[in-house]
């Protein structure tokens, strides 16, 4: 007897949520296991993310808090990801869209009713400009967008720390790295004496609009349809090169409202750090997410349990908040075996069959 | 001044060779691998870890390489025996480098090590302006201008070699002649994502004799953006290396020298600089002078009918 590889029908839904499921409690078994190693008990860990993040309602509100920039980077990682496009750069659009944002609400002068949708207007172009540069080189001259957008992150970060440590230092600061403070005008409300703030629901509204942009309109049919098959949306008569820039500047600018969002409902200032790393997670939540709006949204609120139980770890186990990036890459590697299993079925054949 | 300059470039330089390198072996195999950033990470925190342990330079670059070999691996069997995503399980590779050498490295940070020495290498250590820099360094410089030679011998001089290049270039040829593809594919990835490792320990064994979370700040994927601009081959990964030590050595001094430009401008210029350099080599690519593995990033299934 031996095992033989074949393809498999298309799965049916249970299996494949079966699958799923599978994938994420082995990728729990595997990041326990280098809990153990690091001398962290890691029952007692995996309660505490739990007991933390959901078990009173601030401990919610703050899951809520961190699944805000994940819902909108992951949506914009969704959008390229329907055309096959990867935008490994919604860290650095991110941060650009920040920036964006804090030059309005810092030097436009401007008051209430005009003030954040300024700023959401800032956040959008520099996000999608910055993501545009990418667009331009994949569209124009095929230059590979994964590493371009990858660099661009590091010089977006860079370029962020030039402004707040030069010329957006706050002068009052006692030499700190960090902007001044925004004004009130400038601030999302916030609720319930908790940090929930309106950026949450301005990321619910964005899973909206990108649901009904990619499913209810020609021009996101077109998207998937490049997407899936180039060859054959050229000979019908779609302009992939201009969809592809589209695409990637549409999803750079959907990543910079994060940024918009993280400093006028958040940090109310420009300093370092204000993303752990949202942008790459946002990659894990658009491929778990299988390109739905509704599941970037369930995905990130999964993934902000992980990240407020990340932090408390941090505090009680000294463990380094980069250890949820393991424990992303533990995911994705489970999830791309189950995609095996749901392809393909292993058959146990006699020795004979086989030659 | 220009010797001061060229050596600190070689220096530079030789992280991103080694990843380079290891990087061409896995897509000459058809294997796209993203996960060299964590690869680097991982070499770069086992190799100070076993030295730091041992006493012993040779000890820590051995472990770099077997624990990158094995975190290769992963990639190899998602990408070959299983057929998976590869762009997906790269970037996987690099978050999980990137998470574990942060919490199994926290107990070493701040530590020292007496790092690799110099050794001069009699009568070439005097030439003229180059002597200095190729010639009066440490015994994994030396390494890695042996590595440069006996790769370009491995692709072009010997049976197996071929055997690769076939694989990467059209696995269902190379099947039919009975090659057995999953497994040079797998061994391609694995051994490649070890000298990747030794990448990374060149950082933590010589460069900066220390253990820094995050140390390797993209360099790996600038090896990923060399490999295009390298064509694939090792002598011209040597050259893109060092031109990008080059712009770094530059950064470094210009820095030094303490100009009216702001630190933090000055540290994006090689992220500029190696955007630009792929701009140029995909251009020349497209101009049929591409080396590029024909069945780069497709997996490969005998069934398949294509």
């Amino acid at each position: 007897m031996s095992l033989r590889i074949e393809k498999r029908e298309e799965g049916t839904p249970l299996f494949r949520s079966l699958a799923t499921t599978a994938s994420l409690i082995f990728a729990l078994l595997f990041a326990g296991l280098l809990l153990f190693f690091a001398g962290v008990d890691p029952a007692a860990a995996y309660l505490e993310i739990i007991k933390e993040a959901l078990g009173s309602s601030y401990g919610l509100s703050e899951t809520l808090v961190k699944a805000t920039p994940l819902i909108i980077t992951g949506l914009a990682v969704s959008i390229a990801f329907r055309m096959q496009i990867w935008n490994i750069g919604a860290e650095g659009q991110l941060y650009m869209g920040a920036c964006g944002a804090t030059w309005v609400a810092l030097f436009s002068g401007l008051d209430s009713p005009l003030m954040l949708p300024a700023m959401f207007t800032a956040a959008f172009l520099a996000g999608g400009l910055w993501a545009a540069v990418a667009g331009l080189l994949r569209a124009r001259w095929q230059v590979n967008e994964v590493i371009v957008t990858l660099l661009m992150n590091y010089i977006a970060i860079l370029f962020t720390d030039y402004l707040i440590f030069g010329p957006w230092k706050n002068p009052d600061g006692f030499n700190f790295p960090l902007t001044a403070q925004f004004g009130d005008a400038a601030r999302f409300t916030e609720y319930f004496n908790t940090r929930l703030h309106s950026g949450f629901f301005l990321a619910i509204f964005c899973a909206l609009a990108v649901y009904l942009l990619m499913e209810r309109t020609i021009w996101g049919f077109q998207v998937k349809a490049i997407g899936s098959n180039p060859n054959a949306a050229r000979y019908a008569g779609m302009k992939t090169g201009l969809a592809i820039f589209l695409v990637l500047t549409l999803s750079g600018a959907v990543a910079g409202i994060a940024g918009f969002s993280e400093v006028a409902g958040l940090q109310h200032r420009l300093q370092h750090g204000i993303s752990p790393g949202y942008g790459y997670t946002a990659i894990i939540i658009a491929w778990l997410a299988r390109r739905s709006a509704l599941g970037v949204v369930i995905v990130s609120f999964l993934m902000g349990i992980l990240l407020v139980g990340g932090d408390s770890l941090q505090l009680s186990w000294q463990l380094p908040v980069a250890f949820a990036y393991a424990f992303q890459g533990l995911i994705l590697f489970c999830l791309l075996a189950s995609d095996f299993f749901i392809n393909f079925r292993l058959r146990r054949v006699k020795e004979d069959a086989d030659a | 001044m220009l010797e001061i300059l060229l050596d600190a470039t070689v220096r530079a330089g030789t992280p991103i060779l080694f990843a380079t390198l290891g990087a061409i072996i896995n897509e000459r195999a058809g294997i796209i691998n993203l996960g060299i950033e964590g690869l680097m990470l991982i070499g770069a925190l086992s190799g100070f870890a076993a030295t730091f342990i041992s006493g012993s330079l040779l000890l820590g670059v051995i472990a770099a390489f077997v624990t990158a070999f094995i975190a290769g691996s992963i990639h190899a069997l998602i990408c070959v025996q299983l057929r998976g995503n590869q762009i997906v399980s790269g970037l996987a590779l690099t978050m999980f480098g990137v998470g574990i050498t942060a919490l199994f490295g926290r107990g070493l940070v701040g530590k020292t090590i007496e790092g690799f020495e110099r050794h001069a290498v009699p009568l070439f250590s005097k030439l003229p302006l180059v002597g200095k820099a190729l010639f009066n360094q440490d015994g994994l410089i030396y390494f890695s201008f042996l590595l440069v030679v006996l790769i370009w011998f491995f692709f072009y001089h010997s049976r197996w070699g071929l055997n690769l290049r076939t694989v990467g270039e059209n696995p269902t040829a190379a099947d039919a002649c009975g090659i057995p593809v999953n497994l040079y594919r797998f061994l391609a990835v694995a051994f490649g994502s070890g000298l990747v490792g030794i990448g990374g320990a060149y950082l933590s064994l010589a460069y900066t004799p220390m253990w820094i979370e995050n140390m390797t700040a993209g360099r790996g994927w600038i090896a990923v953006a060399l490999v295009i601009f390298a064509s694939w081959s090792s002598f011209r990964a040597l050259f893109g290396a060092y031109l990008f030590g080059g712009v770094t050595a530059m950064q470094l001094r210009f820095q030094a020298m303490g100009t009216t430009v702001s630190a933090h401008i000055l540290q994006m210029l090689p992220y500029v600089f190696t955007i630009a350099v792929l701009i140029i080599s995909t251009l020349r690519l497209q101009k049929g002078a591409s080396q590029q593995p024909g069945n780069l990033g497709l997996p490969y299934d005998r069934e398949d009918r294509k």
